[in-house]
Protein backbone atom coordinates (compact mmCIF):
# COMPACT_ATOMS: atom_id res chain seq x y z
CA UNK A 1 0.00 0.00 0.00
CA UNK A 2 1.37 3.36 -0.98
CA UNK A 3 -0.25 6.21 0.89
CA UNK A 4 -0.79 9.68 -0.42
CA UNK A 5 2.65 11.18 0.03
CA UNK A 6 1.48 14.71 0.73
CA UNK A 7 4.29 15.87 -1.54
CA UNK A 8 3.80 17.91 -4.67
CA UNK A 9 5.20 16.70 -7.97
CA UNK A 10 8.01 19.22 -7.69
CA UNK A 11 8.89 18.04 -4.19
CA UNK A 12 8.94 14.41 -5.27
CA UNK A 13 11.21 15.37 -8.15
CA UNK A 14 13.57 17.04 -5.69
CA UNK A 15 13.70 13.97 -3.43
CA UNK A 16 14.35 11.79 -6.45
CA UNK A 17 17.08 14.16 -7.58
CA UNK A 18 18.71 13.86 -4.17
CA UNK A 19 18.85 10.09 -4.58
CA UNK A 20 20.15 10.58 -8.09
CA UNK A 21 22.98 12.88 -7.17
CA UNK A 22 24.06 10.89 -4.14
CA UNK A 23 24.02 7.51 -5.81
CA UNK A 24 25.54 8.89 -9.01
CA UNK A 25 28.56 10.03 -7.08
CA UNK A 26 28.71 6.73 -5.20
CA UNK A 27 28.50 4.76 -8.45
CA UNK A 28 31.53 6.65 -9.72
CA UNK A 29 33.45 5.74 -6.55
CA UNK A 30 32.39 2.12 -6.84
CA UNK A 31 33.47 2.04 -10.46
CA UNK A 32 36.95 3.27 -9.51
CA UNK A 33 37.12 0.77 -6.68
CA UNK A 34 36.36 -2.34 -8.72
CA UNK A 35 37.62 -0.96 -11.99
CA UNK A 36 34.44 -1.76 -13.84
CA UNK A 37 31.63 0.27 -15.25
CA UNK A 38 28.86 0.85 -12.70
CA UNK A 39 25.56 2.48 -13.52
CA UNK A 40 22.48 3.35 -11.55
CA UNK A 41 18.75 3.14 -11.84
CA UNK A 42 16.34 6.01 -11.53
CA UNK A 43 15.70 6.50 -7.81
CA UNK A 44 12.29 5.83 -6.36
CA UNK A 45 10.71 7.75 -3.53
CA UNK A 46 8.23 5.94 -1.31
CA UNK A 47 6.22 6.99 1.70
CA UNK A 48 5.39 3.67 3.34
CA UNK A 49 4.53 1.93 6.60
CA UNK A 50 7.46 0.49 8.58
CA UNK A 51 6.55 -3.08 7.61
CA UNK A 52 6.66 -2.07 3.97
CA UNK A 53 10.20 -0.76 4.27
CA UNK A 54 11.25 -4.29 5.24
CA UNK A 55 9.21 -5.75 2.37
CA UNK A 56 11.14 -3.53 -0.07
CA UNK A 57 14.26 -5.45 0.95
CA UNK A 58 12.74 -8.92 0.73
CA UNK A 59 10.96 -9.16 4.09
CA UNK A 60 12.01 -8.67 7.72
CA UNK A 61 13.79 -12.01 7.97
CA UNK A 62 15.86 -11.66 4.79
CA UNK A 63 19.60 -11.81 5.40
CA UNK A 64 21.31 -8.62 4.29
CA UNK A 65 24.73 -7.05 4.59
CA UNK A 66 24.24 -3.45 5.60
CA UNK A 67 26.41 -0.50 6.32
CA UNK A 68 24.62 2.04 8.44
CA UNK A 69 25.44 5.70 8.82
CA UNK A 70 23.54 8.12 10.98
CA UNK A 71 23.54 11.70 9.69
CA UNK A 72 23.67 14.34 12.36
CA UNK A 73 23.50 18.10 12.04
CA UNK A 74 20.90 20.32 10.42
CA UNK A 75 19.09 17.61 8.49
CA UNK A 76 19.38 14.37 10.45
CA UNK A 77 18.53 11.01 8.97
CA UNK A 78 19.85 7.55 8.22
CA UNK A 79 21.67 6.13 5.24
CA UNK A 80 22.10 2.45 4.45
CA UNK A 81 24.20 0.78 1.81
CA UNK A 82 22.73 -2.69 1.39
CA UNK A 83 24.04 -5.78 -0.38
CA UNK A 84 22.95 -9.40 -0.44
CA UNK A 85 25.30 -11.92 1.16
CA UNK A 86 26.46 -13.11 -2.27
CA UNK A 87 27.16 -9.59 -3.46
CA UNK A 88 29.20 -8.80 -0.37
CA UNK A 89 31.18 -12.01 -0.84
CA UNK A 90 31.77 -11.13 -4.49
CA UNK A 91 33.07 -7.70 -3.53
CA UNK A 92 35.43 -9.04 -0.88
CA UNK A 93 36.79 -11.69 -3.26
CA UNK A 94 37.31 -9.03 -5.87
CA UNK A 95 39.13 -6.61 -3.59
CA UNK A 96 41.21 -8.95 -1.45
CA UNK A 97 43.15 -12.12 -2.21
CA UNK A 98 40.60 -14.23 -0.34
CA UNK A 99 39.17 -15.92 -3.41
CA UNK A 100 37.10 -18.38 -1.39
CA UNK A 101 35.64 -15.83 0.99
CA UNK A 102 32.26 -16.68 2.51
CA UNK A 103 30.25 -14.83 5.14
CA UNK A 104 28.74 -16.84 8.02
CA UNK A 105 30.68 -19.95 7.08
CA UNK A 106 30.61 -21.27 10.65
CA UNK A 107 33.69 -19.30 11.49
CA UNK A 108 34.12 -15.58 11.94
CA UNK A 109 35.21 -13.84 8.73
CA UNK A 110 38.79 -12.64 8.61
CA UNK A 111 39.55 -9.15 9.77
CA UNK A 112 40.81 -8.29 6.34
CA UNK A 113 37.47 -9.20 4.76
CA UNK A 114 35.49 -7.26 7.30
CA UNK A 115 37.69 -4.23 7.00
CA UNK A 116 37.41 -4.43 3.21
CA UNK A 117 33.61 -4.36 3.49
CA UNK A 118 33.78 -1.55 5.96
CA UNK A 119 36.03 0.45 3.72
CA UNK A 120 33.82 -0.06 0.67
CA UNK A 121 30.81 1.12 2.63
CA UNK A 122 32.76 4.02 3.97
CA UNK A 123 33.82 5.21 0.54
CA UNK A 124 30.42 4.74 -1.06
CA UNK A 125 28.37 6.26 1.72
CA UNK A 126 30.89 9.08 2.05
CA UNK A 127 30.56 9.97 -1.61
CA UNK A 128 26.77 9.65 -1.41
CA UNK A 129 26.61 12.06 1.50
CA UNK A 130 29.12 14.57 0.22
CA UNK A 131 27.15 14.88 -3.03
CA UNK A 132 24.01 15.39 -0.99
CA UNK A 133 25.64 17.99 1.15
CA UNK A 134 27.04 19.90 -1.86
CA UNK A 135 23.69 19.84 -3.62
CA UNK A 136 21.62 21.08 -0.72
CA UNK A 137 24.19 23.31 0.93
CA UNK A 138 23.30 21.60 4.21
CA UNK A 139 26.12 20.38 6.39
CA UNK A 140 25.78 16.67 7.10
CA UNK A 141 27.92 15.07 9.73
CA UNK A 142 28.07 11.34 9.22
CA UNK A 143 28.62 8.99 12.15
CA UNK A 144 31.30 6.31 11.96
CA UNK A 145 29.77 3.64 9.71
CA UNK A 146 28.80 0.31 11.25
CA UNK A 147 28.47 -3.00 9.52
CA UNK A 148 25.95 -5.71 10.23
CA UNK A 149 25.13 -9.03 8.59
CA UNK A 150 21.71 -9.94 9.86
CA UNK A 151 17.95 -9.87 9.29
CA UNK A 152 16.62 -6.86 7.38
CA UNK A 153 13.95 -6.12 10.01
CA UNK A 154 16.47 -5.93 12.84
CA UNK A 155 18.83 -3.72 10.84
CA UNK A 156 16.31 -1.31 9.31
CA UNK A 157 14.51 -0.70 12.61
CA UNK A 158 17.58 1.20 13.82
CA UNK A 159 17.02 3.79 11.11
CA UNK A 160 13.31 4.03 11.89
CA UNK A 161 13.63 4.66 15.63
CA UNK A 162 14.10 8.38 15.48
CA UNK A 163 11.16 8.98 13.20
CA UNK A 164 8.96 6.46 14.98
CA UNK A 165 8.50 8.97 17.82
CA UNK A 166 6.76 11.26 15.35
CA UNK A 167 5.12 9.12 12.69
CA UNK A 168 4.25 5.60 11.52
CA UNK A 169 5.47 6.21 7.99
CA UNK A 170 8.96 6.45 6.55
CA UNK A 171 10.13 8.43 3.54
CA UNK A 172 12.42 6.09 1.64
CA UNK A 173 14.64 7.31 -1.17
CA UNK A 174 15.85 4.12 -2.81
CA UNK A 175 18.54 3.98 -5.49
CA UNK A 176 20.10 0.87 -6.94
CA UNK A 177 23.53 0.79 -8.50
CA UNK A 178 24.51 -2.02 -10.83
CA UNK A 179 27.76 -3.28 -12.16
CA UNK A 180 26.94 -3.83 -15.80
CA UNK A 181 28.46 -7.19 -16.60
CA UNK A 182 25.64 -9.37 -15.50
CA UNK A 183 24.75 -12.12 -13.14
CA UNK A 184 27.58 -12.26 -10.63
CA UNK A 185 27.65 -8.49 -10.42
CA UNK A 186 26.70 -6.11 -7.69
CA UNK A 187 23.36 -4.45 -7.24
CA UNK A 188 23.75 -2.32 -4.16
CA UNK A 189 20.87 -0.42 -2.62
CA UNK A 190 21.19 3.01 -1.12
CA UNK A 191 18.41 3.84 1.28
CA UNK A 192 18.07 7.35 2.60
CA UNK A 193 15.61 7.79 5.45
CA UNK A 194 15.41 11.46 6.36
CA UNK A 195 14.01 12.32 9.77
CA UNK A 196 10.65 14.08 9.37
CA UNK A 197 11.96 17.50 10.37
CA UNK A 198 14.73 17.31 7.76
CA UNK A 199 12.48 17.25 4.74
CA UNK A 200 11.24 20.86 4.95
CA UNK A 201 14.84 21.97 5.54
CA UNK A 202 16.01 20.19 2.43
CA UNK A 203 13.20 21.76 0.41
CA UNK A 204 13.82 25.26 1.66
CA UNK A 205 17.57 24.98 1.11
CA UNK A 206 16.75 24.34 -2.54
CA UNK A 207 14.32 27.21 -2.72
CA UNK A 208 11.16 25.13 -2.77
CA UNK A 209 8.56 26.10 -0.25
CA UNK A 210 6.26 23.65 1.45
CA UNK A 211 3.09 24.51 -0.39
CA UNK A 212 4.34 24.78 -3.90
CA UNK B 1 0.96 -30.62 13.14
CA UNK B 2 -2.24 -30.75 11.16
CA UNK B 3 -3.30 -29.34 7.84
CA UNK B 4 -5.44 -26.55 9.18
CA UNK B 5 -2.69 -25.02 11.26
CA UNK B 6 -1.79 -21.48 10.27
CA UNK B 7 0.87 -19.08 11.40
CA UNK B 8 -0.41 -15.67 12.45
CA UNK B 9 2.12 -13.00 11.49
CA UNK B 10 2.67 -9.90 13.58
CA UNK B 11 4.34 -6.86 12.00
CA UNK B 12 6.43 -4.17 13.66
CA UNK B 13 4.56 -2.06 16.24
CA UNK B 14 1.63 -4.45 16.03
CA UNK B 15 -0.01 -7.11 18.19
CA UNK B 16 -2.31 -10.08 17.61
CA UNK B 17 -3.67 -13.06 19.48
CA UNK B 18 -3.83 -16.75 18.60
CA UNK B 19 -5.46 -19.96 19.81
CA UNK B 20 -4.23 -23.52 19.30
CA UNK B 21 -3.60 -25.21 16.92
CA UNK B 22 -2.42 -22.03 15.19
CA UNK B 23 0.90 -20.44 16.07
CA UNK B 24 2.01 -16.82 16.11
CA UNK B 25 5.20 -15.36 14.69
CA UNK B 26 7.09 -12.10 14.31
CA UNK B 27 10.21 -11.74 12.17
CA UNK B 28 13.39 -9.71 12.30
CA UNK B 29 13.30 -8.41 15.86
CA UNK B 30 16.31 -6.19 16.54
CA UNK B 31 16.01 -3.65 19.31
CA UNK B 32 12.28 -4.38 19.39
CA UNK B 33 10.96 -6.79 22.00
CA UNK B 34 8.65 -9.64 21.08
CA UNK B 35 6.41 -10.09 24.11
CA UNK B 36 4.29 -13.22 24.37
CA UNK B 37 1.58 -13.38 27.03
CA UNK B 38 -0.36 -16.64 27.32
CA UNK B 39 -2.81 -18.73 29.29
CA UNK B 40 -1.49 -22.25 28.73
CA UNK B 41 -4.49 -24.32 29.93
CA UNK B 42 -6.80 -22.22 27.74
CA UNK B 43 -4.31 -22.51 24.82
CA UNK B 44 -4.54 -18.82 24.01
CA UNK B 45 -1.64 -16.44 23.49
CA UNK B 46 -0.90 -12.94 22.27
CA UNK B 47 2.23 -11.44 20.78
CA UNK B 48 3.22 -7.76 20.78
CA UNK B 49 6.14 -6.48 18.66
CA UNK B 50 7.13 -3.54 20.86
CA UNK B 51 9.26 -0.85 19.22
CA UNK B 52 9.68 1.89 21.83
CA UNK B 53 9.64 1.93 25.65
CA UNK B 54 7.38 4.76 26.63
CA UNK B 55 4.28 6.34 25.06
CA UNK B 56 4.80 9.56 27.01
CA UNK B 57 7.77 10.29 24.72
CA UNK B 58 5.55 10.26 21.65
CA UNK B 59 5.44 13.42 19.59
CA UNK B 60 2.28 12.49 17.72
CA UNK B 61 -1.25 13.76 18.29
CA UNK B 62 -2.72 10.26 17.97
CA UNK B 63 -0.47 7.38 18.85
CA UNK B 64 -0.36 3.78 17.80
CA UNK B 65 -0.83 2.00 21.14
CA UNK B 66 0.87 -1.12 19.83
CA UNK B 67 4.18 0.70 19.27
CA UNK B 68 5.04 1.38 22.93
CA UNK B 69 5.78 -1.08 25.73
CA UNK B 70 3.39 0.51 28.26
CA UNK B 71 0.36 0.85 26.01
CA UNK B 72 0.96 -2.35 24.02
CA UNK B 73 1.07 -4.59 27.11
CA UNK B 74 -2.11 -2.99 28.47
CA UNK B 75 -3.85 -3.56 25.13
CA UNK B 76 -2.57 -7.13 24.85
CA UNK B 77 -3.72 -8.11 28.36
CA UNK B 78 -7.13 -6.54 27.74
CA UNK B 79 -7.52 -8.34 24.42
CA UNK B 80 -6.54 -11.69 25.94
CA UNK B 81 -8.97 -11.34 28.83
CA UNK B 82 -11.75 -10.36 26.44
CA UNK B 83 -11.08 -13.60 24.55
CA UNK B 84 -11.25 -16.00 27.43
CA UNK B 85 -7.83 -15.88 29.07
CA UNK B 86 -7.78 -15.63 32.88
CA UNK B 87 -5.82 -12.99 34.78
CA UNK B 88 -4.32 -15.38 37.32
CA UNK B 89 -3.13 -17.81 34.61
CA UNK B 90 -1.24 -15.30 32.48
CA UNK B 91 2.47 -15.89 31.95
CA UNK B 92 4.99 -14.25 29.64
CA UNK B 93 8.04 -14.99 27.50
CA UNK B 94 10.17 -12.38 25.79
CA UNK B 95 12.86 -12.12 23.15
CA UNK B 96 14.65 -9.28 21.39
CA UNK B 97 16.04 -6.01 22.74
CA UNK B 98 19.32 -6.34 20.88
CA UNK B 99 21.74 -3.60 20.04
CA UNK B 100 22.37 -4.00 16.33
CA UNK B 101 25.14 -1.44 15.92
CA UNK B 102 27.80 -0.36 18.35
CA UNK B 103 27.52 3.40 18.11
CA UNK B 104 27.90 4.68 21.61
CA UNK B 105 27.45 8.31 20.64
CA UNK B 106 23.84 7.78 19.77
CA UNK B 107 21.17 7.79 22.41
CA UNK B 108 18.80 5.73 20.31
CA UNK B 109 21.29 2.88 20.37
CA UNK B 110 20.36 1.92 23.92
CA UNK B 111 16.75 1.46 22.91
CA UNK B 112 16.95 -2.36 23.08
CA UNK B 113 17.75 -2.61 26.81
CA UNK B 114 15.27 0.20 27.54
CA UNK B 115 12.54 -1.69 25.71
CA UNK B 116 13.30 -4.81 27.74
CA UNK B 117 13.22 -2.91 31.03
CA UNK B 118 9.95 -1.22 30.11
CA UNK B 119 8.30 -4.51 29.17
CA UNK B 120 9.50 -6.17 32.37
CA UNK B 121 8.20 -3.29 34.48
CA UNK B 122 4.83 -3.35 32.79
CA UNK B 123 4.48 -7.13 33.21
CA UNK B 124 5.30 -6.72 36.87
CA UNK B 125 2.56 -4.08 37.16
CA UNK B 126 0.12 -6.64 35.78
CA UNK B 127 1.61 -9.32 38.07
CA UNK B 128 2.46 -11.51 35.11
CA UNK B 129 5.53 -13.65 35.69
CA UNK B 130 8.19 -14.06 33.02
CA UNK B 131 8.81 -17.77 32.46
CA UNK B 132 11.81 -17.36 30.16
CA UNK B 133 13.53 -14.76 28.07
CA UNK B 134 16.25 -14.35 25.47
CA UNK B 135 17.19 -10.68 25.26
CA UNK B 136 20.13 -8.39 24.51
CA UNK B 137 23.14 -9.26 22.39
CA UNK B 138 23.57 -7.90 18.89
CA UNK B 139 21.63 -10.24 16.66
CA UNK B 140 18.25 -10.21 14.96
CA UNK B 141 15.66 -12.77 16.04
CA UNK B 142 12.58 -14.35 14.52
CA UNK B 143 10.25 -15.87 17.09
CA UNK B 144 7.29 -18.22 16.92
CA UNK B 145 5.05 -19.22 19.81
CA UNK B 146 2.89 -22.31 20.03
CA UNK B 147 -0.05 -21.78 22.46
CA UNK B 148 -0.56 -25.55 22.59
CA UNK B 149 2.84 -26.31 24.12
CA UNK B 150 3.85 -22.92 25.50
CA UNK B 151 7.13 -23.17 23.63
CA UNK B 152 8.79 -20.16 22.06
CA UNK B 153 11.04 -20.94 19.09
CA UNK B 154 13.80 -18.42 18.40
CA UNK B 155 15.78 -18.29 15.18
CA UNK B 156 18.94 -16.24 14.68
CA UNK B 157 21.24 -15.93 11.69
CA UNK B 158 24.36 -17.18 13.46
CA UNK B 159 23.16 -19.59 16.09
CA UNK B 160 20.31 -21.40 14.37
CA UNK B 161 17.23 -22.29 16.40
CA UNK B 162 16.61 -22.47 20.12
CA UNK B 163 13.48 -23.11 22.16
CA UNK B 164 12.76 -21.36 25.42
Amino acid sequence: MEINTGFSIVQLEVLREIGNIGAGNAATSMSQLINKKVDMQVPSVHVVLFDEVMEMLGGPEKLIVALYIRIQGEAPGSVYFILTKEEAEFLVRHLTDETEFKLLDNKPPSELAISALHEIGNILAGSYLSALSDFTGIKMQPSVPSLSVDMAGAIITVGLLELSHVTDYAIVIDTKINEQTGSSGIHGHFLLLPDPESVPKIFSSLGINDHE
Amino acid sequence: MNDTQTVIKVGIADLKIVTAPDTIRTSGLGSCVGTVIYDLPKKIAGLAHVMLPDSSLAKQPTINNYKYADTAIDSLVELLLKNGARTHALQAKLAGGAQMFQLSSLDTMRIGPRNVEAVQQKLEDHQISIVSLDVGGNCGRTIEFDPNTGKLKIRTVNKGEAII
